[in-house]
């Protein structure tokens, strides 16, 4: 068969076709289902492909191919529409698939959770030591706003309204979930970028801890941290984690390439970040509106113990079997 | 072909062609999605600057929104398009052609900020250059790729005229030849078309070559 016989028998075929797709196309994933043309979809997907591999085998102008081509590709893109997570697999993932994707990167997990401690006792421990230490991490400035935002008789933490725990919600979102991120993207970099967060991150806090402890603000600190820590620091440590696994990858990526692994490495971590994300919700949620909260102290460092047990114990007993 | 489309096959044992977008079409399509964003980060420095309250907070939840899961929102519903993609006729897929799915496009706009590094998409862009998809580091880790879509052009009226069989074994190759030259000889000047004409009749003169390679094409397309 020549090609304009081709062309003149199918046309009608290929622009209904054509036609179909473009009202698929328009459609939202809700509205899929109640649309009568995705029943006729499969099987006229399947007589494009039988015209695009005659085409090709006969040899027909490019352009006719190149059409061709374009429905096919069009009509997979259909045929092949993700579905969106429900809330089956959520609950799945928060009650076992989370917590088992954290213990199966137990050695990216370590190092990570190490790099932190390490850093944060090493500068608890000098600054303790030597309080003018402290000047080596954090400039003057810095280091008196800590001492003004932790001083016992502070204005602002007496003084708290409502719409501020909404602005500092908003402010922890932002900030804190933006610094996950980018510890998770900068392990790229063979975990350079992920380890240098965790060790800054954690020289920070145990210099800024120490400083106060030395000024006497320990206990404004301690339970004001203590709550929202423990969901905070296992996040913050388990997206650098996950970016020690990408950078792993691109070390050393075993019996594969290092693209193959990489893409390997990185689905694997991104359960783990989804996980790292729910988690910075809840610490923003907890930092805002309950850390701010004046209580007794022994108050506010059972219910952060009582989080930092949840939290630990939820990470390594959840989803075992 | 020299080009830079890539093959693959499908389960169903079609072919899927796909042609990776460049580095303009995607910085351009990240410049209109920006432009898009403009309007909202000016709104929300203006309301940060001079108010403080529950209306700083939600729009610093805005902005987080907006910073990390704008490309994410659109890839996922709207077929691998931000609106900037749409406009410049490209879409995210998968390498093999399937949809982006949620958590090819989180993976891949997650780590646009290492692509970004250390300014202006430094990384991204040198790993584009250093692959046959235009990958950057977001794209291998979700295996995702841009392509261009929706590009063909509309089928051409190629008028009927006088016809000769071929006087040879026809291949595939020839044929193809043929109606790509019949398919674009509006778009080369009539010099260019003598000229590649006479390198398939050489013993006719031009003219008479591309009225013999015309009459071929369009006989070996059925224009009777």
């Amino acid at each position: 068969m020549k090609q304009a016989q081709f062309e003149k028998q199918f046309e009608a075929d290929w622009r209904q076709l054509d036609q179909q797709l473009a009202t698929l196309e328009k459609l939202r994933h809700g509205d899929l289902a109640s649309d009568p043309s995705l029943n006729q979809l499969p099987a006229s997907y399947r007589r494009i492909c039988h015209h695009q591999a005659l085409a090709r085998e006969r040899g027909y102008s490019l352009s006719l191919i190149q059409r061709l081509d374009d429905l096919v590709l069009r009509g997979y893109r259909q045929l092949y529409r993700p579905r969106l997570p429900l809330a089956a697999p959520i609950k799945q993932f928060l009650l076992a698939g989370f917590p088992q994707a954290v213990r199966a990167q137990w050695p990216w997990q370590l190092a990570s959770a190490v790099a932190f401690c390490v850093s944060l006792i090493l500068l608890w421990a000098l600054v303790r030591n030597q309080p003018d230490m402290v000047y080596a991490l954090l400039d003057q400035a810095t280091a008196e706003q800590m001492e003004s935002m932790y001083h016992p008789e502070a204005e602002h933490r007496t003084q708290r309204t409502a719409s501020d725990d909404v602005t500092m919600f908003g402010y922890y979102i932002y900030n804190n979930i933006g610094i996950a991120f980018r510890t998770f993207a900068g392990g790229l970099f063979f975990g350079v970028g992920a380890l240098f967060v965790m060790l800054f991150n954690g020289s920070f806090f145990g210099a800024i801890a120490a400083h106060l402890t030395n000024a006497g603000f320990q206990q404004p600190f301690f339970t004001f941290v203590i709550a929202h820590g423990a969901p905070e620091l296992t996040a913050i440590v388990l997206a650098g984690g996950a970016g020690l696994r990408l950078g792993w990858a691109l070390l050393a990526p075993g019996p594969w390439s290092r693209r193959e692994a990489l893409g390997l490495a990185a689905s694997q971590a991104m359960t783990v970040m989804y996980g790292a994300f729910a988690l910075l919700l809840l610490a923003a949620f907890i930092e805002a509106f309950w850390s701010p909260r004046q209580f007794e102290a022994w108050i506010k460092y059972s219910v952060g113990g009582v989080l930092w047990l949840l939290t630990l114990g939820y990470l390594f007993a959840a989803g075992r079997r | 072909m020299i080009d830079d489309r890539q093959s693959m096959r499908t389960a169903e044992g079609a072919t899927l062609s796909l042609v990776p977008a460049g580095i303009l079409p995607r910085g351009g399509a990240f410049l209109i999605d920006l432009l898009i964003r403009a309007p909202v980060y000016i709104v929300a420095l203006v309301v940060l600057s001079t108010r403080t309250g529950s209306a700083a907070g939600l729009m610093l939840i805005l902005l987080f929104l907006l910073e990390w899961f704008y490309p994410v929102l659109f890839e996922v519903l709207r077929h691998g398009q931000t609106p900037g993609k749409r406009l410049l006729g490209i879409a995210v897929t998968h390498t093999d052609g399937a949809p982006v799915t949620l958590n090819g496009s989180l993976l891949r706009n997650l780590i646009r900020q290492a692509d970004f590094f250390p300014m202006f998409y430094l990384t991204g862009f040198v790993a584009m250059l250093s692959n046959r998809r235009f990958q950057r580091f977001g794209d291998m880790a979700a295996n995702t790729m841009v392509v261009h879509v929706g590009n063909s052009r509309p089928p051409q009226q190629i008028s009927v005229a006088q016809t000769t069989p071929p006087d040879w074994q026809v291949t595939l190759d020839d044929q193809q030849t043929l109606l790509a030259l019949l398919e674009r000889q509006d778009s080369l000047s009539a010099a260019r078309r003598q000229e590649l004409c006479a390198l398939g009749w050489p013993e006719l003169d031009s003219a008479q070559a591309e009225q013999r390679a015309m009459a071929t094409a369009r006989h070996l397309r059925g224009l009777e």
